[in-house]
């Protein structure tokens, strides 16, 4: 048996038009990992110093986003530490901590450069030129973002027909009319500052370096996991108020580069490599068949 | 006795309607205990597939907060791709490297694989919550480009439609179609290129998907080499499937359905296929040692999650992987079957440890992912399902057993065309100082 020319030549055209298909699928703008042109993102700063706990935030983010409406007078809901779920984009908790207690609101981060977004295959996750990481409605319900998030935010509801993926947008339908996130409006102890996220960073080290005595000299969310939208002063240990101090300052889509450069490497060099050692293989064939024909 | 296939000749669509209205009754023995307790698990599991896309996943699966991903992605979609690699690893020994004595197990390794991936692909579509998107990132509802997902999609459905090529001749030859054969025959070798490479990203990306679950898998599974452990053990997981599916073949198939090749070179096939579980295996063990000690998480060993992980790689790693060595040293199958079972239980494991237990290790049992009785039923009614279909195939069209005469015909006529005309450009007459091209014809 042998290969001729042009079933060889099929096979390596089909290699390359197998190579060509996924050359179309490649990443690209693999730096950027999702992020638009734009850094100048809003975003919000969170002095837990000043939160009392009134959840007011909480409410009020329930109000705008059509979700029930939690009972703010009910005290029990900070006996358990609570995650955002799909009825509760945001919530704060109570924690104790060296200083007493300390309440600390937990919603979306509104990554740089979101891990989210970058496991979207259909970037139904996306990174807004405002700052907000949001959701639409051509998700297909991997939930692959919920295993990427860093913070463990992204939720998805369980039941009806048509379920929904939740999670804080910042609330980008205000931003883009130029308007505050509802939760900043609500906070009565001007524990949360909006703005760009320059400024922010401005005003949290000009509050550090005011009243050292009051402040880590850390801002959560400046660098940890390739830097934040929200960010978080505080008195005490981050992880005492349930931060992970381990995520280090590793943009979350860096993860996956490694393999998404392979891809093309492999995609290219397999088919032709293949094709090679088949061409070989049947040319020795060829003369084995013969001269062991002959003996 | 070595029965070759029916000689077919459909030349109208009322033949077409006969023929398959014989194929359609059973053949063999309907009502035996397996057929009664797959069937009736079947049926339930229709039952609540239908009662899933109605309700939602929420009213079958557990729904644990902190797992996204249950016993459909980790044990279907992850191990069920695992499993179909013996498919993409025979075509490769028997296409690319010329293994022609493996040819008789190729198909089977092959049809395995083209069923694994089109039940687990229905296996995803259950477990996508908003599932009528599920085209989405194929017709470019958005194009997810920076997304490990999104080319293990595409790498998905265009290595399916590479394994149906591959297998598309048995089928032909099933319906005595000589002319589509011939022309679905030629294209194998570049269905098979494009198939390996496909494979080798599409093993290896379903291992990428966890990169990004740094912290929420245990430090003894996470590594930044998970797409390649992924890959390797593709190969002796998906040898060990055409192991014990070869082994169960012979009980469960009448004696007609093997072909005599077949039969005669299993028991050698058998200790090959054997030989290469116990070296890729010892690689992939290496590999893990490697990991270990450079990640330096020597100490976990002696945690809760470290008696696992040794369990593991002891248990269901390295000593399958010296049965392996064990029965290809003494020639003898036992071992070799034994090991081949164990091998299958680790990647199970294995893979079941990246979405589940290694998944959050830390949680407390209450809130620890537990399948629900649903999701298993459903589970083990598509397993059955595959087993099902893939028996009512090997049972009618040309998997196990012979080719019908005139397909073995058509086979011979384009080799020997081939080698005819084709030797002189291969170099062949050079190579073999310059003998007269006729002595090749004979």
């Amino acid at each position: 048996m042998g290969i001729d020319r042009r079933s060889f030549l099929k096979g390596l055209g089909a290699g390359i038009a197998g190579a060509a298909a996924g050359g179309a699928l490649l990443p690209r703008r693999l730096e950027a990992g999702g992020a638009p042109e734009n850094k100048e993102f809003l975003g919000v700063l969170v002095d837990t110093t000043r939160c009392v706990g009134c959840r007011s935030c909480e409410m009020a983010c329930a109000e705008a986003h059509n979700l029930p409406v939690p009972d703010i007078s009910d005290a029990s809901a900070f006996d358990k530490i609570q995650q955002t779920s799909e009825t509760q984009l945001s919530v704060v908790n109570r924690h104790k901590t060296d200083k007493g207690e300390v309440f600390a609101k937990k919603q979306c981060m509104h990554c740089n450069q979101p891990g989210c977004v970058s496991a979207c295959p259909v970037k139904a996750m996306e990174k807004q030129k405002e700052g907000p990481v949001t959701w639409d409605t051509n998700c297909i319900g991997c939930r692959y973002c919920m295993v990427s998030c860093p913070f463990d935010i992204p939720k998805f509801e369980h039941y009806g027909a048509t379920p929904r993926l939740q999670k804080c947008n910042l609330c980008w339908e205000k931003l883009k009319k130029g308007e505050k996130p509802v939760c900043v409006e609500a906070c009565p102890a001007e524990a949360l500052a909006f703005g760009t996220r320059r400024a922010l960073i401005e005003e949290a080290n000009t509050r550090i370096y005011k009243t050292p005595k009051e402040y880590l000299s850390h801002i959560y969310g400046e660098h940890e996991a390739g830097g934040t939208g929200y960010l978080y002063l505080t008195a005490v240990p981050f992880e005492q108020l349930g931060f992970r101090g381990d995520l280090g300052t590793t943009a979350y889509p860096e993860y996956t580069k490694g393999f998404l450069y392979s891809v093309p490497v492999v995609l290219f060099l397999w088919p032709a490599f293949l094709s090679g050692v088949s061409a070989i293989t049947r040319r020795k064939e060829n003369v084995r068949s013969r001269e062991g024909g002959k003996i | 006795m070595n029965r070759t296939t029916a000689e077919v000749q459909i030349s109208s669509v009322k033949d077409f309607l006969v023929f398959m209205r014989s194929e359609l009754k059973p053949k063999g023995k309907s009502l035996t205990a397996f057929n009664l307790i797959t069937g009736s698990i079947i049926l339930l599991g229709g039952v609540l597939i239908l009662y899933r896309f109605i309700m939602g996943m929420g009213a079958v699966v557990h729904n644990a907060a902190e797992y996204p991903w249950g016993i459909w992605i980790g044990f279907i979609v992850m191990v069920g791709v695992a499993f179909a690699g013996g498919a993409y690893v025979t075509a490769f020994v028997v296409y690319i490297l010329g293994g022609e004595k493996y040819h008789s197990i190729v198909r089977m390794a092959v049809l395995n694989g083209f069923l694994a991936y089109v039940f687990y692909a229905g296996a995803i579509l259950l477990d996508l919550s908003r599932w009528w998107n599920i085209a989405n990132p194929l017709i470019g509802n958005r194009f997810g480009v920076n997304s490990v997902l999104f080319l293990v999609a595409w790498h998905f459905l265009l290595y399916m439609i590479a394994q149906a090529i591959e297998i598309s001749p048995a089928f032909a030859e099933w319906l005595g179609l000589r002319k589509a054969r011939k022309f679905l025959a030629s294209l194998t070798l570049g269905a098979v290129i494009a198939g390996v490479t496909l494979s080798t990203l599409h093993q290896s990306g379903l291992g990428a998907l966890f990169l990004m679950a740094k912290w929420k898998i245990h430090p003894l599974w996470y590594t930044e080499f998970i797409p390649l452990l992924f890959f390797v053990s593709s190969i002796f997981a998906g040898l060990s499937v055409v192991i014990f599916i070869g082994t169960v073949s012979f009980r469960v198939f009448d004696r007609g359905r093997i072909s005599e090749e077949y039969r005669r070179h299993w028991d050698d096939i058998i200790i090959d296929l054997g030989n290469a579980c116990a070296i890729t295996m010892m690689v992939y063990f290496l590999l893990q040692l490697l990991i270990l000690v450079h990640g330096k998480n020597w100490a976990l060993l002696n945690t809760p999650m470290g008696y696992w992980y040794l369990t593991e790689m002891v248990g269901f790693l390295l000593i399958p992987a010296a049965l392996f060595g064990w029965g290809v040293k003494s020639g003898s199958h036992a071992p070799i079957r034994i090991a081949a079972v164990l091998t299958m239980i680790g990647v199970i494991i294995n893979r079941i440890d990246f979405s589940i237990i290694a998944y959050k290790w830390y949680l407390p049992l209450s809130e620890r992912y537990i399948p629900s009785w649903m999701e298993v039923v459903i589970t083990l009614a598509i397993v059955f399902t595959m087993v099902w279909v893939f028996r009512w195939i090997v049972n009618r069209v040309p998997i196990l057993q012979k080719p019908p005469q005139w397909a073995i015909e058509q086979e011979q006529e384009e080799m020997e065309g081939k080698a005819v005309a084709l030797a002189p450009q291969l170099g062949l007459t050079m190579a073999d100082g310059g003998r007269p091209i006729e002595q090749l014809k004979r």
